[in-house]
């Protein structure tokens, strides 16, 4: 293993071309730009295989996915905020017809105003599309996560396109030490692509048929079977990846919760900030705790209950606002994961970063503070709060 | 068809696949039908104009009248409304 510096991007594309894939077809856009560039660099320089298709825009790059998927291909494409918007009508075409396509999504704002900077408002608006998310936390992750989530969408019982979420610009664009593997020891890893089914000209079938009210039922329920076998398949990649990187991987990550009586539970880039606010905090004396999920798609309800359950206060941030529901998305997720639990902890929500507005060290104390007052006073004064913006 | 026949999420081929070449006849749309045309024999001259409309081909020809595959006849109407003779005639299914 050696280490290089690199950005998020970039871990991106170096990790899809160790993972061998067959054909990249993406369209540009900031800030996932450099993660094809450097891609389509790779295939011009003939450092990998790949066939690269050069499209007029992100609708059609995902189209071709599709098709390049469904021949048996291993296909990887990159997209952001209004790409990711173009591509939702692919997107619910990739889950449905089972294409196990690996897409980078550099988290941005969506028009309009317009915005080219990190919020999770892009892939938050496609979280029923069937995909699986992952969102990663820094560039060493993005490029972790890129090579597991191959291994993940191919296997035989998922067969569903995962995206590696990581934020606009504070991972896409930052340059951070990244510990490589060995070309041959990601191959040995993902091994090559096994398909199901594929479109093959000696053994015709059909894909993509007319299925009406006498079909389509069961083919969406086989849909949610394959989304409840990810979390186990996940689990067993990222132990399988553990023996090759020795960096151990799951549906979350915790910090301090074995005696936590407030928490914070957040996805992405964020989770670092707050992890480093919880450890000065804990010397203090403060007993709060984080949770950093990984895996958002499928949502790991039991995982969540396990890791929270036992809190008294417990702030959600959201990096995306639900327009008119009554909280962000992943509040509104924790919420119903918890709404079994007898005694439940007091949850609020916490809007923030929204258009890559910076979250501060300070803004994450805050919510601590407020999640440990919650704590001892049993009211929450705000279920949701919009942290940084003017008034 | 009944629904079991047509097979469950469990057993049903992956993304709704269809893994034999050239099975389209062996999908039965004739259950999509709400409404199912009846051929009186007496008043069809066998003109075969509905044998021409049909988008579903599924008008038989035989010596001296027509016939319909309810397999495949999705009740669209178009050789009621075409009859020169009014032989034929859309009736509700009872299902």
């Amino acid at each position: 293993m050696t280490v290089e510096g690199m950005t998020g991007d970039e871990a991106v594309a170096h990790a899809a071309k160790q993972s061998n894939v067959d054909i990249v077809a993406a369209y540009p856009i900031t800030p996932q730009t450099i993660i094809v560039e450097r891609f389509s660099k790779y295939v011009a320089d003939g450092e990998v295989h790949t066939g690269y298709v050069c499209v007029e825009s992100e609708h059609s790059a995902l189209s071709a996915c599709v098709g390049a998927s469904l021949t048996g291909a291993r296909v990887f494409t990159a997209s952001s905020s209004q790409g990711l918007a173009l591509m939702h009508e692919m997107l619910y075409i990739a889950s449905g017809l089972r294409c196990p396509i690996v897409m980078g999504v550099a988290n941005r704002a969506l028009s309009a105003p317009i915005n080219i900077h990190g919020d999770h408002s892009d892939m938050m608006g496609s979280r029923d599309s069937g995909w699986v998310q992952i969102y990663v936390e820094n560039a060493q992750e993005a490029y972790d996560w890129t090579i597991q989530a191959f291994k993940i969408a191919e296997d035989k019982d998922v067969q569903l396109p995962v995206s590696v979420n990581l934020d606009g610009f504070i991972i896409t664009h930052c340059m951070e030490g990244v510990d490589v593997l060995e070309d041959e020891a990601v191959n040995k890893f993902l091994q090559t692509r096994k398909p199901i089914f594929k479109l093959d000209p000696k053994n015709p079938i059909t894909v993509g048929a007319l299925c009406f009210t006498d079909y389509y039922y069961e083919f969406k329920r086989q849909q949610v079977e394959a989304m409840c076998h990810v979390q186990g398949v996940l689990e067993k990649v990222c132990k399988g990846y553990k023996g090759v990187s020795g960096r151990n991987y799951g549906v979350l990550e915790t910090y301090g919760m074995e005696d936590a009586q407030a928490a914070v539970v957040c996805l992405g880039s964020t989770a670092g900030t707050a992890r480093e606010v919880a450890r000065k905090l804990r010397a203090k004396g403060k007993k709060v705790g984080v949770v950093k999920l990984w895996l958002y798609r499928p949502f790991p309800a039991e995982e969540i209950t396990a890791a929270l359950g036992h809190v008294k206060a417990l702030a959600v941030l959201d990096r995306a606002i639900s327009f008119g529901a009554s909280y962000g998305a992943l509040c509104s997720d924790v919420i119903s994961a918890l709404h079994t639990l007898k005694e439940k902890p007091h949850i609020f929500n916490a809007v923030y970063g929204l258009g890559g507005r910076d979250i501060q060290p300070s803004d994450i104390e805050f919510v601590f503070n407020e999640a440990l007052e919650t704590a001892k006073t049993g009211i929450v004064k705000e279920p949701t709060m919009f942290l940084g913006v003017r008034e | 068809m009944t629904s079991n026949e047509k097979g469950g999420w469990k057993t049903l081929p992956m993304g709704a696949v269809v893994l034999e070449p050239g099975s389209s006849l062996k999908y039965k749309t004739g259950d999509w039908r709400a409404f199912k045309p009846l051929v009186e024999k007496e008043k069809c001259v066998n003109c075969l104009l509905c044998w021409i409309y049909c988008p579903d081909s599924a008008i038989i020809r035989t010596e001296k009248w027509v016939e319909v595959n309810y397999d495949y006849c999705k009740g669209c109407g178009i050789c009621a409304h075409e009859c020169p003779k009014e032989a034929i005639k859309m009736v509700e299914e009872q299902k």
